[in-house]
């Protein structure tokens, strides 16, 4: 079987030859296989968003291959690999356009990977499909298609954010700590929304949180990453026994040292 | 009185174009282009150089477009591709249309007063109006289609559209490219109608479009593409009506204008973001009272005491 997404050897180094140089990743071998759902932990620098932006195409990788479908990646900009990518960013504000209508930013969405010529965006029956798709989010969206972006919550508009990613079916779908910037109930309407329609769509997706106890529900797959390395990669039949407990101290026995994530959350 | 005021509002109407150009490189683009200076030369250079040479005004018009967009095309490419800093790019452009622009027009000076122009052949009013009408519509026409979306979404949030496949550079390229096409379309007009083309005609035009684009926007609003540009256009005018005043003012004289129009840009500019640092700094005192309010209440329902 083809591999959605395989990573090989790849490595990054930030700053080569000055005082701070700064190896994000060593020798990262990584495969998808189609449908599987990824959940990635680890500490501060450890290299998960250098390991994201080095998917999309926001960095080259030093060494290395990436293959989507077979199909070796590398040399592609962003905007020519967004076409098989989604992404949902921390920043609730990355995702979205905020000076353009609700609808405006689904028309683009809509065009991924597209070519864009001179058509006009919206029409009747485009409106009435991103309503439809406005109403599964279930917040309200859906009667607001003509208002600007910038007015939307930081809750609603990571959902837009999610709603776009996914709203042509990627191969890949990349979320680096996406509920991160949220209050926890926000965090988990995003939460149980992206595992609604990741599992819909059977979206092949990579998540990195620093929420525990969601790694674990989440998903069919746990990585964990530590100084640039994939440490340990645990599959679905014993993602199933595992506890907190448990995964913290699988870490603190394989790195040495305990998990420091500002962030982290233990519990839900 | 009143034929300076209608005289203004003609002008306002001829600048509405550069305002516009200008409009979509600073609001739509987020890009800051001083190419303009250089490009509203070059589309009044090539208007009086063709037209001088007997050629048809309205050829001149679309000739003095396309030397825009090609002005436009050199700082997008500097800018994106050379990897410049705007401002340096539009600057660089600027500099080197000077030179450029010498040589289309051969010297520093042509006069067209006499000759045939598009404003001479029908009543001006409606060769302006229905210009500008078509213009307007040809843009909210575009920036709907999905290149113009992504060309908005690029001054918006240029991360989020390239993660949606756009290529951020071209879009860039084709705004500016557009802009310093209406620009040097509204330097051919002025050239025709003023009866000749200088060297110096652009200088300062930069900040003219600016004013115009702010005043517009401050008082008529800007709630999307349609309603924007015309506000635009209107703040051409206002902007026209407001130099025409300026200049029945006894102490004032036409070379103060540009000290002016700085000015009255400066204000624009300075006041939005003076008037929301006051506010946050407000909001900051009301929610720290709130909060440490709330803070010595939660001490006194924790006293043991009660
Ligand atoms: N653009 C950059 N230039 C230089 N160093 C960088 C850059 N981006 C990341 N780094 C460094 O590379 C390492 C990995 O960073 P990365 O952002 O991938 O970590 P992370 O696992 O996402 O961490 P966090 O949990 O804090 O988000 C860090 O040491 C970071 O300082
Ligand atoms: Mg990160």
């Amino acid at each position: 079987m083809i591999s959605v997404l395989e990573l090989s050897h790849v490595s990054k180094l930030f700053n080569p030859g000055t005082p701070d140089e700064k190896i994000a990743l060593q020798h990262i071998n990584l495969k998808l296989n189609p449908g599987d759902f990824v959940t990635i932990i680890g500490s501060n620098g450890a290299g998960k968003s250098t390991l994201m932006n080095i998917i999309s195409g926001v960095m080259k990788p030093d060494a290395g291959a990436v293959r989507i479908d077979g199909q070796e990646i590398s040399g592609l900009p962003e905007y020519r690999r967004s076409r098989w990518i989604g992404r949902v960013f921390q920043d609730p504000m990355a995702g979205t356009a905020p000076r353009m209508t609700i609808e405006e930013n689904l028309a683009m969405a809509y065009r991924r990977g597209a070519r864009r010529g001179l058509s006009v965006s919206i029409n009747a029956s485009r409106r009435s499909m991103f309503r439809e798709s406005l109403e599964r989010l279930g917040i309200g969206l859906e009667n607001r298609l003509r208002a600007k972006v910038g007015l939307l919550s930081g809750g609603e508009r990571q959902a837009l954010s999610l709603l776009m990613a996914t709203f042509t079916k990627p191969q890949i779908l990349l979320l680096d700590e996406h509920t991160a910037a949220l209050d926890p109930a926000r965090a988990e309407l995003i939460t149980r929304l992206t595992d609604t329609i990741v599992r819909e769509m059977q979206l092949t997706t990579l998540m990195v949180t620093h929420n525990m106890e969601q790694a674990i529900r989440l998903g069919n797959r746990l990585i964990m990453m530590d100084k640039g390395k994939i440490i340990l990669d645990i599959d679905e039949r014993t993602k199933k026994d595992l506890t907190i407990e448990k995964l913290l101290g699988e870490f603190e026995r394989i790195s040495g040292h305990k998990l420091s994530d500002d962030r982290v959350v233990l519990g839900g | 009185m009143i034929s300076s005021l209608i005289g203004a509002v003609e002008l306002g109407l001829l600048y509405a174009l550069l305002a516009l150009g200008v409009y979509i490189t600073y609001r739509i683009l987020d890009f800051p282009d001083l190419t303009v200076d250089g490009s509203f030369t070059t589309g009044g250079g090539i208007a009086a150089v063709m037209i001088s040479h007997g050629y048809n005004a309205w050829l001149s018009c679309i000739v003095a477009f396309a030397g825009g967009i090609a002005a436009g095309l050199c700082t997008g490419l500097l800018h994106t591709k050379g990897k410049i800093n705007g401002l340096l790019s539009g600057i660089l452009m600027m500099i080197a249309l000077h030179s450029i622009n010498l040589r289309i027009m051969g010297k520093p000076n042509i006069a067209i007063i006499d000759a045939d122009t598009v404003l001479t052949s029908v009543n001006p009013w409606i060769v302006l109006g229905s210009m500008l009408i078509i213009v307007l519509l040809l843009m909210n026409w575009f920036f709907r289609t999905d290149v113009g979306l992504a060309l908005r979404a690029t001054g918006d949030n240029d991360r989020m559209i390239r993660s949606f496949g756009a290529n951020t550079d071209t879009t860039k390229i084709i705004g500016v490219s557009l802009s310093n096409g209406l620009v040097a379309l509204s330097g051919a007009l002025i050239a025709q109608q003023s009866g000749f083309a200088d060297i110096t005609m652009g200088v300062g035009m930069i900040v003219v479009g600016l004013a115009s684009v702010i005043i517009g926007e401050a008082v008529f609003g800007a709630r999307n593409i349609i309603h924007a540009t015309i506000s635009v256009v209107l703040g051409a005018i206002v902007y026209r009506i407001v130099v025409a005043l300026a200049l029945r003012v006894e102490w004032l004289d036409a070379s103060d204008m540009k000290v002016i129009t700085a000015v009255i840009v400066i204000i624009a500019l300075v006041f939005p973001t003076a008037s929301r640092a006051m506010k946050q700094k407000k909001m900051a005192k009301k929610r720290t009272e709130e909060i440490t309010g709330a803070l010595s209440k939660e001490f006194k329902g924790g006293d043991l005491r009660a």
